[in-house]
């Protein structure tokens, strides 16, 4: 594995490069694509054929102004508002391709679009709780994961997947710290991965995924705690023993490696049992699982879920 | 002078009350209300250390006249944070705020840098000094290193990763603490012996 991650940086400074020539053809067209790049920064490009997902929620959607500059995205800052400030640090990096690895039938390199176009885009509004107590109401626009990975044929000694994200010190500011163990990494059992719930997204609010979270493809696990959502997908491995994860390594005690949102568990410096709704002003209780204990609890059925918090 | 630095100890609470009237303060107000005030409160405690120090290098007497309005800002935001903690976050649930106290080592250690900073605040009057006598309160007041100590590390076991802005306060609190500490050392004689 380590020969693949070294070839991986290789291919970065690749993509790296194409990006620089894109700044100088950008220059070369002018003040005017300057003036229309500037302006689609603003307004990014809509998704076009989403339909109307499953399992959606009816409650009141979070502002677009809010889910998109209050954001926990390490690799652009530390601070909530950070990825947002620093969002252009990190343009669309095209072409974006993803490494498919480990236990399946099919690995390779595949791209991103090749990766989501043969399944239909859902708009998925989901609660979005995170581990700080905080929550949001989310529209998503994604491909379920299961049926993005099932392509790849993952064998029967494939019980993880696991989810590298982008690593590329030289250009996100998070990544110049060594605060925390670089790529990020996080992972999901199969039967989580392959649970209709778990979406693999491209877009949010109708629009392609704004960088602060997660462009251009994150994980969104909306009965679990924010940080399993891995941002800015370059890898995907499926494994047969669990996946170290970057939180749970950090601070083993206070993210678990399930982290499914949970009342009953408190994190090791404050309780979960409620939880401040974004635009709200009281705190209003956390439910099991976020509300998804009717399609979830199931996969959890004889575990003990204070251990396995 | 005094005025002005009085002015100037306002100018962060002024920005809050404008800031929260015009929808300036983010996604999550009451967060950043809260961490804010708590901030400003241990600025203001550096602050109020600063001063002897200050008062050494440059000789300027009437920096110390300063001393007792700095603290007493120091004490008025930590006095707001806990209040927007208990009032605003917490919602007066009280069950909660007993639990949280008892069970978050953070939250208990700034508790007893809030603890201190009262019997500090409330013996600041000048019948109280009296009443105390100079000897006695001046070592009741010597408890303002705790409370800066306390407060430094209570930043610091609130932070989920990035320790830099924390340890930045402790390394300005070991700056003016230290040079306490070297001023109390006895001077060497000439022939280098005491
Ligand atoms: C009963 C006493 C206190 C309570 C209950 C309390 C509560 C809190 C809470 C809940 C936070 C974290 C907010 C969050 O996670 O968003 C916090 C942060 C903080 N508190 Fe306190 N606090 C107390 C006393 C103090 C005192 C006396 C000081 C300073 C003199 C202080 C300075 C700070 C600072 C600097 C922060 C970090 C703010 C930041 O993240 O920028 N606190 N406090």
């Amino acid at each position: 594995m380590l020969i693949r991650r070294s070839s991986d940086i290789r291919e970065f400074e690749v993509t790296d490069h194409g990006l620089y020539l894109g700044r100088r053809k950008l220059l070369a067209l002018g003040a005017a694509a300057l003036a229309a790049a500037v302006a689609s920064k603003a307004a990014a490009a809509p998704l076009t054929g989403v339909i109307e997902g499953p399992f959606g929620t009816s409650e009141p959607l979070t502002s677009k102004i809010a889910a998109t500059h209050y954001n926990n995205f390490t690799e652009l800052g530390f601070h909530k508002d950070d990825p947002a400030e620093n969002a252009d640090r990190f343009p669309p990096l095209r072409p974006w391709t993803v490494e498919i690895g480990g236990e399946c039938a099919k690995p390779g390199r595949i791209g991103i679009e090749d990766l989501i176009r043969p399944h239909a885009l859902e708009e998925r509004i989901y609660r979005m709780r995170c581990v700080e107590t905080w929550s949001m109401v989310v529209p998503w626009i994604g491909v379920p994961l299961g049926d993005a990975l099932r392509q790849f044929e993952p064998t029967s000694r494939a019980k993880f997947v696991e989810f590298t994200s982008v690593h590329a010190p030289n250009i996100l500011p998070g990544q110049k710290t060594d605060l925390l163990p670089w790529p990020y990494v996080e992972a999901l059992r199969i039967d989580e991965a392959m649970h209709p719930l778990t979406l693999l997204a491209v877009g949010l609010y109708g629009e392609d995924l704004p960088v602060q979270n997660g462009a251009p493809l994150r994980l969104v696990v909306p009965w679990k705690y924010g940080f399993k959502g891995a941002k800015s997908i370059v890898r995907i491995r499926f494994t047969e023993t669990r996946p170290h994860t970057t939180w749970n390594d950090l601070q083993p005690d206070e993210y678990g490696f399930y982290a499914n949102v949970n009342p009953a568990v408190d994190h090791v410096r404050w309780s979960q049992a409620n939880e401040r709704r974004i635009g709200e002003f009281r705190r209003r209780p956390t439910l099991p699982f976020n509300g998804y204990a009717d399609q979830v609890a199931g996969l959890y059925a004889g575990q003990d879920l204070r251990r396995d918090f | 002078m005094k005025p002005l630095v009085f002015t100037l100890c306002l100018l962060p609470l002024a920005w809050l009350g404008w800031a929260g009237m015009n929808d300036g303060l983010g996604a999550n107000p009451i967060e950043f209300l809260i961490r804010t005030l708590g901030d400003w409160a241990l600025r203001m405690l550096l602050v109020a250390l600063a001063v002897t120090p200050m008062r050494q290098l440059t000789g300027w007497g009437w920096i110390g006249r300063l001393r007792r309005m700095l603290g007493l800002f120091a004490f008025a935001y930590a006095l707001l944070h806990v209040a927007a903690w208990i009032g605003v976050d917490q919602f007066l649930d009280w069950g909660t705020i007993g639990r949280e106290i008892a069970k978050r080592r953070y939250i208990l250690v700034g508790m007893s840098a809030f603890v201190i900073l009262i019997a500090l605040a409330s013996t600041s009057t000048n019948g109280m000094i009296r009443r105390l006598g100079g000897r006695r309160w001046r070592l009741l007041h010597k408890s303002v290193y705790a409370a800066g100590i306390l407060a430094s590390l209570h930043y610091l076991m609130m932070v989920k990763v990035d320790i830099r802005p924390p340890l930045g306060h402790i390394v300005i609190l070991a700056l003016l603490l230290g040079w306490r500490v070297i001023k109390a050392l006895p001077a060497p004689t000439p022939s280098g012996r005491r």
